[in-house]
Order: structure tokens, then sequence, then C-alpha cells
């Protein structure tokens, strides 16, 4: 099985990513899964939509992944992003690593997703009652 | 030289693809930053304004060739 599963999707499964990861040399999993929010700055938020620039986003997963393998002593690490249209709570990215101890897993984890943030090629548009945002965008 | 816009540059430019006019085709990521933001405004207003070349990061310096794949990377903000 791969060491490494990175995707960007149309719908995440957040059931699979047990046996993604499971490993008999691992004690440990950790996984982070990022949702919908309903609200941004006291604005109620309807959806959010996500675009990519695909080919890029999947090389720039990929260095997220080789990286905290090289920093960590991880068994197995998943990047999985979505994209398209999201309802409220619907998960949009699933992050997570295996490892024998549990420090490991648990800091890789954070790591892959604060990378994910700020290098991969992902735009969130938040839709609101009578309006449209792409994140980030302006200071 | 075509260029491919994604989130909010695509709507700065109204369309997905941008054509650079060959009389104004940009020799580097400096050039091109410069042309796009003399252009269009608005590129000049964003928080970040990076360009990728076959789709890596590329500094300014890095000179642009007719057959790259050359897009505009605006803020991301996945996740």
């Amino acid at each position: 099985m791969n060491k490494k599963i990175i995707e960007i999707v149309d719908v995440i499964d957040t059931s699979q990513v047990f046996t993604e990861l499971s490993d008999a040399h691992s004690g440990g999993i950790c996984v982070f899964v990022g949702t919908v929010r309903d609200f941004t700055k006291g604005e109620e938020v309807v959806s959010l939509e996500f675009e990519t620039y695909k080919k890029m986003a999947l090389k720039e997963m990929d260095k997220i992944a080789i990286d905290a393998m090289e920093k960590w002593k991880l068994n197995k690490v998943i990047i999985r992003h979505a994209v398209g249209l999201k309802k409220v709570e619907a998960p949009v990215v699933v992050v997570g690593a295996s490892s024998a101890h549990r420090d490991a897993c648990f800091e890789a984890c954070r790591y892959l997703i604060d990378t994910l943030k700020e290098t991969v090629p992902i735009w969130k548009k938040e839709m609101f009652e009578n309006k449209t945002v792409w994140v980030s965008a302006h200071p | 030289m075509d260029v491919l816009l994604f989130g909010i540059a695509k709507d700065i430019i109204g369309k997905s693809e941008f054509e650079v006019p060959v009389d104004d085709t940009p020799k580097s990521v400096q050039e091109l930053k410069e042309y796009l933001i003399k252009k269009f405004p608005d590129f000049g207003k964003l928080s970040s304004f990076a360009v990728a070349v076959n789709s890596e990061y590329a500094k300014d310096d890095i000179t642009l060739n007719g057959n790259d794949e050359i897009a505009i990377i605006p803020p991301v903000s996945g996740g």
C-alpha cells in the first residue's frame, strides 16, 4: 500500500481515513478534518466554493508530504482536498499521518494543514446571503 | 503568451485565460507582473501576487519562454 496519498476530489468520505493510515508499525494515527463553518466575522456563510490549479496543487501537496516524512518518522501520510461547492458542515480537507509514537503524528498533522494553507494553489470563495468574497484576497 | 487565471485573478480580468498581445510579451516574471498591474490595477490591491511557471512558484527574475505554462497565483486560501 502507498505510503502517501495525495488527492484532489469532488467529495470527501471521512470514513476512509482510518483504514488508509492504519499500519502495523504505527501506534498512533492523527487526523485533521477541515469543515465549512456557518459564520465569518459575524456574517452567515451559506456555502463555500473551492477551485484549484490542480496540476500545481498536487505537486505542492506532494512536496508537503515529502517534507513531513523527512522531518518526522512517519509510516503513512494523507493530504486530500475537496473542490466545488460545499455546504455548511461538509468536510473540505483531510490531512493525517501514522507513526510508531504519537508525538510524530501530532506534530506532522499540524505541519500538513498549516503548510497546505500557505502554499497549495486552492482558492476558497465564501458565499453569503447577498455577496461572495474570495478569502484572504485583500489585506 | 497565454496566462492561466484562478480565483480572484479570474474575476479581475473576467475570464480564465488571458492572452498577452505579442507586442507586450514580457521577458520575465517581474515584467509580467508589472504589465498586469498596469493594465489591471486591481492586481496591485491583492495581499500577494505570485506567478507560477510550468506549475512551480517562480521568482521575479525567472525568464519566460513562449512554450512555458504560466499562471497567476492570487493569495491562496485552501483548507
